[in-house]
C-alpha cells in the first residue's frame, strides 16, 4: 500500500488518540476517541481485512463510542469540576511504549512490503465463523446476551 | 523520489510501532486521569490497538487456510463492546449512588 | 441493440471522458473515475433533493385539501430556489455559550455519512457508485455515525430542549436499528453475499417469464420490507415517529438552535437519509433495477429503478401526511416488544421457504410461520388494560 496514505492515516489517528486522552473536557475526548476508532479503521482497510474495518466503524464508532458519550451525558455534574491529570500515569505510559518498541526491534520480524494475498472476502469469513470457529461463535453470543441482560439490570429502577 | 517511496513501504514494523503508541497512549488515558468514563475510553483503545497488532501480523504473517488473525480481532471487537456495555452500566449504577464520577471517592471497601 | 445502449448511455459517456485521459498513471485514473462517480451521484441526487422538497409540500397540501406551493414558477417548482437562496442569506446564529466546534460540525456529521451511503446502491446495470464487497455492511457502517452527529448537534448547543431532543432521537434511532439490520438478514442469507450487486442479480429471473422474483413477493420478504420500512420511516424520523423533531413537541428538538445554512444542511440530511433507505429498500427488495415484466426490458434500468424510488418517496410523504405522531414510549414499545420478534421471525420464514424448495410449498410454509408468530405476539402483547368505569359527578 502507498506509503503516502499509511504515513496520513497514522498521524490522523495518533493525533486524534492523544487528543482523546489529554482533553479536559471529556465530551471533546470522547469524540476524539470515535475518530482514533475511524482511523484504526482505515488501517484495517489498507491491510485487506475489510469486513474487520467495517465492523470497527459499526460497533466501535456505531455503539461504543455513542455509549460512552449517552454516559457522560448521564453522569454530568452541574459544575464541572476540571479533571485532574496525575503524572505518574505518563511515565508509567512511557516506560511500556519504551519497553515495546525495544521488544519491536530487537525480534525477528518478516521485514519488507506485505505479501500480495487475496483479498479475504466475507463468504470466507462466514464459512470459517461456522465451521472452525462456531464454538467460540456460540460463546460470544451467549456473552453478548448475558451483557445485554446484565447492563439491563444494572440501570434499571429499583421498584421499590 | 520513485526510490525514496519503495525505501519507506511500510512494513510490519511500522504498524507494529503505530499499535504500540496507541496502546500506551490508551494506557495514558487510563491510568493518568480519575474519572471513571475517561479510564474507559482509555480501555477501550488499549483493546483497539491489540486487534491493530492482530491484524497486522496476520497480514504479514505466512497464509494460513483459516484466517485466524482476522477471526481473532472479530470477537475482540464483540468482547470489548459487551466489556463497555457493561462498564458504563456499572458507572450509572456506581454514580447513582456515590454522586460522583471520581474513582478515588469508591473507598467503602477500604481498610 | 438500441435497448443496451441508452440503458449504458451513462457508462458509455464515462469510458468517453476516461478516454481523454488515457496517458496518465494508473492512480489518476482511478481518481479521475471516482470523482466523475461522485459528481454524477451529488448532481442526481441534489436535484432529487430539491425535487421532492417542493413535491412534499405540494402532496401533503392535495392530501390536506389545499394547494402546496404555486406561486413561483410554473406550478411552484422554482420553490426550492426560493428556499435555497432564504436559507443562504439567513443570519448565521451561534448560541453565546455553545460548544462552537462541536456545534458546528454536528451538520457536517450529520450529511456524510448520508452520502456516503448512498454511493453502494446499484443505480442500474454496471451504474453502482462504488463497489465493496460488503456494501451493505458499509452502508449501516456509515449509519450509524448519524447517531453521533444527533448527539453532537444537541450537546453543542448547550440548550435544554436540545439534549431532550437528542437523546429521544438517539433512543429513538438506536432502538429501531436492530429490526433494520435483522430484517435485512433474511435476504443476505437466501443471496449468501453482502454486495448489493449479487443481490439484485439474484431477483433477476422471471416466472413463465412474467412475474418477476423480486423478494417482496415472498412471504418473508414482504414482511421484511414491511418492517424494514418501517424502521426507516423512524432512522430518518418521519411522521409518525417525528417525535425528535415535531414543533408541537421540543421546539425543533436537536435542530433547534440552528439557523440558516446549518439547517438546511440538516435538512438535507434527513432526505438523503430517505433516499438512502428508499433505495435500499428497492435494492433488497423490490429487485434493484430490473424490470417488472420480462417483455418490459427495453426501458433503461435506471428509469425502473427511480420508478421505484419515487413510488416509495411517495409512499413516505402520504403516511406523513396521513398518520398522527405516535409517543415515545409506543415507538420504544413497538420496535422492542413487536418488530424484533417478528424480524427475527423473517429469519426463520426464509430458511423454512429455502429448504422447502422456492416454490407454493415454500411460500406456503413461511405464510404459516409469520401468521403462527404474528398471531402469537398479537395475543401476548394485548394489554388487558381497559377503562375505568366512568363516575359522574354533580354539582348538588
Amino acid at each position: 500500500m502507498s506509503t503516502v496514505a499509511f504515513f496520513a492515516i497514522a498521524i490522523f489517528t495518533l493525533a486524534a488518540a492523544l487528543a482523546a486522552a489529554s482533553f479536559s473536557k471529556l465530551i471533546h475526548a470522547a469524540l476524539c476517541l470515535a475518530l482514533a476508532f475511524i482511523g484504526i479503521a482505515a488501517f484495517y482497510f489498507s491491510l485487506g481485512a475489510e469486513f474487520v474495518g467495517l465492523a470497527q466503524v459499526f460497533i466501535y464508532v456505531g455503539a461504543v463510542a455513542v455509549l460512552i458519550v449517552f454516559t457522560i451525558l448521564l453522569t454530568r455534574r452541574e459544575s464541572d469540576a476540571p479533571v485532574q491529570f496525575k503524572w505518574s500515569g505518563a511515565v508509567v505510559a512511557l516506560a511500556v511504549f519504551a519497553g515495546l518498541i525495544w521488544a519491536i526491534f530487537k525480534s525477528p520480524l518478516p521485514g519488507g512490503a506485505a505479501p500480495a494475498v487475496a483479498p479475504l472476502t466475507v463468504k470466507q469469513i462466514g464459512e470459517s465463523l461456522m465451521t472452525s470457529y462456531v464454538w467460540p461463535l456460540q460463546c460470544v453470543g451467549l456473552l453478548l446476551t448475558g451483557a445485554l441482560i446484565g447492563a439491563v439490570v444494572l440501570v434499571m429502577d429499583e421498584k421499590p | 523520489m520513485n526510490d525514496l517511496a519503495m525505501a519507506t513501504t511500510p512494513t510490519l514494523t511500522h504498524f507494529l510501532v503505530i499499535s504500540a503508541a496507541l496502546f500506551s497512549i490508551g494506557l495514558l488515558a487510563a491510568l493518568s486521569r480519575r474519572h471513571a468514563i475517561y479510564i474507559l475510553i482509555g480501555v477501550e483503545m488499549l483493546l483497539a490497538a491489540a486487534n491493530l497488532n492482530f491484524i497486522a501480523f496476520w497480514r504479514y504473517g505466512a497464509p494460513s487456510p483459516q484466517p485466524t488473525g482476522v477471526m481473532i480481532a472479530l470477537f475482540s471487537i464483540a468482547i470489548a463492546a459487551a466489556e463497555a456495555a457493561v462498564g458504563l452500566a456499572l458507572v450509572i449504577a456506581v454514580y447513582r449512588h456515590y454522586r460522583t464520577t471520581n474513582v478515588d471517592q469508591f473507598t467503602s471497601m477500604k481498610g | 441493440m438500441s435497448g443496451r445502449f441508452l440503458d449504458q448511455i451513462f457508462i458509455s459517456t464515462k469510458q468517453l471522458l476516461l478516454s481523454f485521459f488515457s496517458g496518465a498513471p494508473n492512480w489518476v485514473l482511478q481518481l479521475i473515475s471516482s470523482l466523475i462517480n461522485i459528481a454524477a451521484l451529488l448532481g442526481v441526487f441534489l436535484s432529487l433533493f430539491a425535487l421532492i422538497s417542493v413535491l412534499e409540500r405540494k402532496i401533503l397540501g392535495r392530501i390536506q385539501n389545499r394547494y402546496g406551493p404555486n406561486r413561483v414558477g410554473p406550478f411552484g417548482l422554482f420553490q426550492p430556489v426560493a428556499d435555497g437562496i432564504k436559507m443562504l442569506i439567513k443570519e448565521d446564529i451561534v448560541p453565546l455559550r455553545a460548544d462552537k466546534v462541536v456545534h458546528f460540525l454536528a451538520p457536517i456529521m450529520m450529511v456524510v455519512p448520508a452520502i456516503l451511503a448512498l454511493g453502494v446502491i446499484p443505480y442500474g446495470r454496471n451504474m453502482t457508485a462504488f463497489s465493496i464487497d460488503g456494501g451493505i455492511l458499509f452502508f449501516f457502517a456509515v449509519g450509524s455515525a448519524t447517531e453521533l452527529a444527533v448527539f453532537m448537534a444537541g450537546w453543542g448547543s448547550n440548550n435544554k430542549f436540545s439534549m431532550l431532543g437528542a437523546m429521544r432521537a438517539i433512543a429513538q434511532m438506536v432502538s429501531y436499528e436492530l429490526p433494520l439490520i435483522v430484517t435485512i438478514l433474511p435476504v443476505v442469507m437466501i443471496v449468501g453475499s453482502l454486495s448489493p450487486d449479487a443481490i439484485v442479480a439474484a431477483q433477476g429471473a422471471y416466472w413463465h417469464g412474467i412475474v418477476p422474483r423480486w423478494f417482496v413477493f415472498t412471504p418473508w420478504g414482504a414482511t421484511a420490507f414491511i418492517l424494514f420500512f418501517v424502521s426507516g420511516l423512524v432512522e430518518s424520523n418521519r411522521t409518525p415517529f417525528d417525535v425528535p423533531e415535531g414543533e408541537s413537541e421540543i421546539v425543533a428538538g436537536h435542530m433547534t438552535e440552528y439557523s440558516g445554512f446549518k439547517y438546511a444542511t440538516f435538512f438535507m440530511a434527513e432526505y438523503f437519509g430517505m433516499f438512502a433507505i428508499s433505495g435500499l429498500a428497492v435494492t433488497l427488495f423490490l429487485g434493484g433495477w430490473q424490470a417488472p415484466f420480462g417483455f418490459l426490458q427495453w426501458i433503461p434500468s435506471y428509469a425502473w429503478f427511480f420508478a421505484k424510488l419515487c413510488l416509495l418517496l411517495f409512499v413516505f410523504i402520504w403516511i406523513r401526511g396521513t398518520l398522527p405522531r405516535t409517543r415515545v414510549d409506543q415507538v420504544m414499545n413497538f420496535a422492542w416488544k413487536f418488530m424484533l420478534p417478528m424480524a427475527f421471525a423473517c429469519i426463520i420464514a426464509a430458511a423454512v421457504w429455502h429448504y422447502q424448495g422456492h416454490g407454493l410449498r415454500g411460500w406456503l410454509w413461511s405464510a404459516a410461520v409469520i401468521a403462527a408468530v404474528y398471531f402469537a405476539l398479537s395475543y401476548f402483547l394485548e394489554s388487558r388494560k381497559r377503562f375505568a368505569p366512568r363516575t359522574y359527578r354533580f354539582a348538588e
